[in-house]
């Protein structure tokens, strides 16, 4: 098969995609076959495509644009066939607000968050109702922007007094802010790959230092992994199942990770999706396929045959 | 069950890596680099402006004619004719030196870092300017010093604040300055100010490190006396070619005294050997033409006198009255001061969304501090470009202001 591996474009998380997409590249290589890595931050993407023609993109890109629906609709337009999750749902799981009303709404637990948009702090004087959040979310909280990727933007506040400057800095990223209650436990990470998104061993994600945020995640020994997550079985389990109600939930396809965490009572609740997880060296889903016994190439191949049957 | 790690040395790194790690602002600067993104981030030298066939004609010449030299190794402390070069350029403002007195590095950078190397023990007190050009910032790092940061303000470093530490007992093991230019302020020590440090450094016998990379970019006034020339025995003196020629070729220099060279020459070949004989030919032979050389220079000043109007006027036209701004009478940057609830690390995010980008004042602080800063550099974007760029961060910051005043419920 002819397969364009759409990485890099124009985020923060441009060098992260990248890698991601080599990665793929050559483990689609390895299965024999014509893959090619095609960069929408330095071609045209139009054209690229319509020079070299692929039968499939697998889609690598990551944060806006590449998994916010907008490459989706653009391929749907063009009548190529893409990996991962469909332009609308894409829509919904990646703006966090969408994703957690609509998990809420599946009777998926995530914790309590409000949301609070730019235009209406500087338009409508919403900055007076930032009390009222704290009231109902209580502290310690994270403050994260609606649409963004890789913990960009997000803060751990623990006083009142830090509030306005958490979510000024994730409005700084998004044109929304929300306002979460921090779950204490253990961060986990559950992966769902092929048409049936099976599960894939949970990954226990331990920062060495502070909070799992971009410097934990990108700073090569900054955080500890385990895997599977030493969880017991009970929760375990519980996890799983979340992780694929939340699939069903969103309309997930193909390849796909859910964050959690898992609360000092053993309950586990979904903090957000992921519908193009990384799948660098360091990257969390190719660590959970590998102790599963299964190569990079082995877990694209179940992608494709996906794909496949969809089509 | 496994436990991975990514990184299977973590545990046996130095302690002095810990700072090094990935950061959102990095992260951030990956898409700055895109071409539609006015960067008023980088400190890039306008090199296009560099005449192009004298250029090739140098690189010719040095391959055609010394091709066995130029693909030699060569000696720790670098060529004798680059050395002469340096001595030359360092009397266009003033300074004396004898070629021996001068160790060419990998740029004034690598320069830094053996400079900390030679000096800094961990723990070992350094005093900096403060902001403080983040490369000696990071090269001195390396060698775990603890800051003494001394304040700026118009006339440059507040040479009392160095004075008061020092009546406390604090014994800095030298003191780092950019007096002219400087990177990020824009300032410029002042006459009074430079005669001040000097003298109290003699008395206390603590060696400054003058730091000179813009002082041949002078747009208006009369130079002012090196710290170097005013006292040479306590001065170790940094330049380089990466300003006035190219940073491509990187070719830096320290000036010092005698029993100082020897063992930066020695740092030298223990970090590596030789600087690069090829692009030390081709400086060398560039700045062989006296003429060729000065009108490249004056190229460059014109063009970047313009672009600092360009910038100045766009500030003066855009930003409120709550901000401020240093007004460089040469170098490369405007130092921005905004009102003290801005967080400028927070806001890079939507300035790239913008198509603008700036490098947040943190960076520039040992301490944490600058929140409120930002650096804007001037040296590589069009005037058009940069009077966009500028415009763009104005609106920015004004919707930043809106959502502070709303949130602050005033």
């Amino acid at each position: 098969m002819r397969i364009a591996v759409l990485a890099g474009g124009r985020t923060p998380e441009r060098d992260v995609s990248l890698r991601s997409g080599h990665r793929m590249t050559l483990s689609l290589g390895e299965l024999g076959h014509e893959a090619w890595l095609l960069d929408p931050g330095e071609t045209q993407l139009v054209e690229a495509l319509g020079e070299r023609p692929p039968d499939l993109c697998w889609l690598a890109l990551h944060g806006k644009e590449g998994e916010d629906g907008t490459v989706q609709r653009l391929l749907d337009l063009l009548e190529i066939a893409y990996t991962g999750t469909a332009a609308f749902d894409c829509e919904v799981a990646f703006d966090k607000v969408l994703a957690k009303d609509a998990l809420e709404r599946a009777g998926v637990p995530t914790p309590p968050w409000v949301v609070i948009e730019g235009w209406a702090l500087r338009d409508l004087g919403g900055g007076a109702a930032l009390g009222k959040a704290v009231e109902r979310i209580g502290l310690p909280c994270v403050v994260k922007p609606s649409r963004s990727g890789s913990a960009l933007g997000v803060s751990f506040v623990e006083r009142e007094a830090d509030l306005p400057q958490a979510v000024m800095a994730a409005l700084s990223f998004s044109g929304a802010a929300l306002i979460e209650a921090k779950v204490e436990g253990r961060e986990v990470a559950a992966a769902l790959a092929g048409r049936d998104l099976e599960p894939l061993p949970i990954v226990e994600i331990v920062p060495k230092d502070g909070p799992y945020d971009y410097a934990a995640r990108y700073t090569a020994g900054a955080t500890e992994y385990f895997c599977p997550a030493r969880l017991s079985d009970a929760a375990s389990a519980a996890v799983g199942e979340l992780a694929g109600k939340t699939a069903g939930a969103l309309r997930l396809r193909d390849l796909t990770r859910v964050d959690l965490m898992v609360d000092t009572n053993d309950r586990p609740w979904v903090l957000e999706v992921n519908v193009s997880p990384g799948m660098t060296e360091t990257s969390l889903v190719p660590m959970a396929a590998q102790v599963q016994g299964r190569t990079l190439s082995d877990l694209c191949d179940s992608v494709l045959r996906s794909v496949a049957m969809r089509a | 069950m496994a436990e991975f790690s990514i990184d299977r040395f973590v545990d046996r790194y130095a302690e002095r890596t810990s700072g090094m790690s990935a950061s959102e602002v990095r992260a951030l600067f990956a898409v700055a680099a895109r071409p539609e993104v006015v960067s008023l981030a980088g400190g890039m030298p306008y090199v296009e402006a560099l005449p192009a066939r004298a250029v090739l004609e140098v690189a010719t010449q040095v391959l055609g004619e010394l091709g066995p030299t130029a693909l030699q190794y060569g000696g720790g402390q670098g060529q004798l004719a680059l050395r002469d070069r340096a001595v030359m350029l360092m009397a266009e403002e003033g300074v004396d030196a004898d070629p021996a007195d001068v160790v060419i590095t990998t740029g004034a950078q690598q320069a830094l870092d053996l400079l900390g190397k030679i000096f800094i023990d961990p723990g070992d007190m350094i005093a900096v300017e403060a902001p403080a050009y983040v490369g000696a910032l990071t090269a001195f790092a390396a060698y775990q010093p603890r800051f003494l940061t001394i304040e700026l303000d118009d006339e440059g470093m507040i040479v009392e604040q160095l004075e008061r530490a020092i009546v406390r007992g604090e014994r800095p093991t030298f003191v780092y300055t950019v007096p002219n230019f400087g990177n990020p302020a824009g300032v410029t020590m002042s006459g009074r100010r430079r005669d001040r440090l000097v003298a109290l450094c003699r008395e206390t016998g603590i060696p400054i490190i003058e730091d000179n990379p813009y002082g041949l970019l002078q747009f208006e006034g009369e130079p002012l006396p090196c710290l170097r020339s005013l006292d040479p025995r306590n001065v170790i003196y940094l330049g380089t070619v990466s300003k006035t020629f190219s940073p491509g070729v990187r070719v830096g220099w320290a000036l010092a005294d005698p029993s100082v060279i020897q063992r930066l020459v020695l740092a030298k070949e223990a970090a590596d050997l030789c600087g690069s004989n090829l692009t030390m030919l081709l400086t060398e032979r560039w700045f062989s033409d006296d003429d060729r050389w000065r009108t490249a220079l004056a190229g460059l000043v014109d063009t970047y006198r313009s672009r600092r109007d360009a910038m100045l006027g766009a500030l003066d036209e855009h930003f409120p009255s709550t901000a401020a701004w240093t007004h460089p009478s040469g170098g490369f940057y405007v130092w921005v001061t905004l009102p003290d609830w801005s967080d400028t690390t927070a806001m890079l995010a939507a300035a790239v969304e913008r198509r603008v980008a700036y490098v947040p004042g943190t960076a520039f602080y040992p301490d944490g501090r600058g929140g409120d800063r930002m650096r804007l550099a001037y040296c590589y974007p069009t005037e058009d470009r940069i009077r966009e760029g500028v415009a763009r961060l104005a609106a920015l910051f004004e919707d930043e202001e809106r959502l502070y005043r709303s949130l602050h419920g005033s």
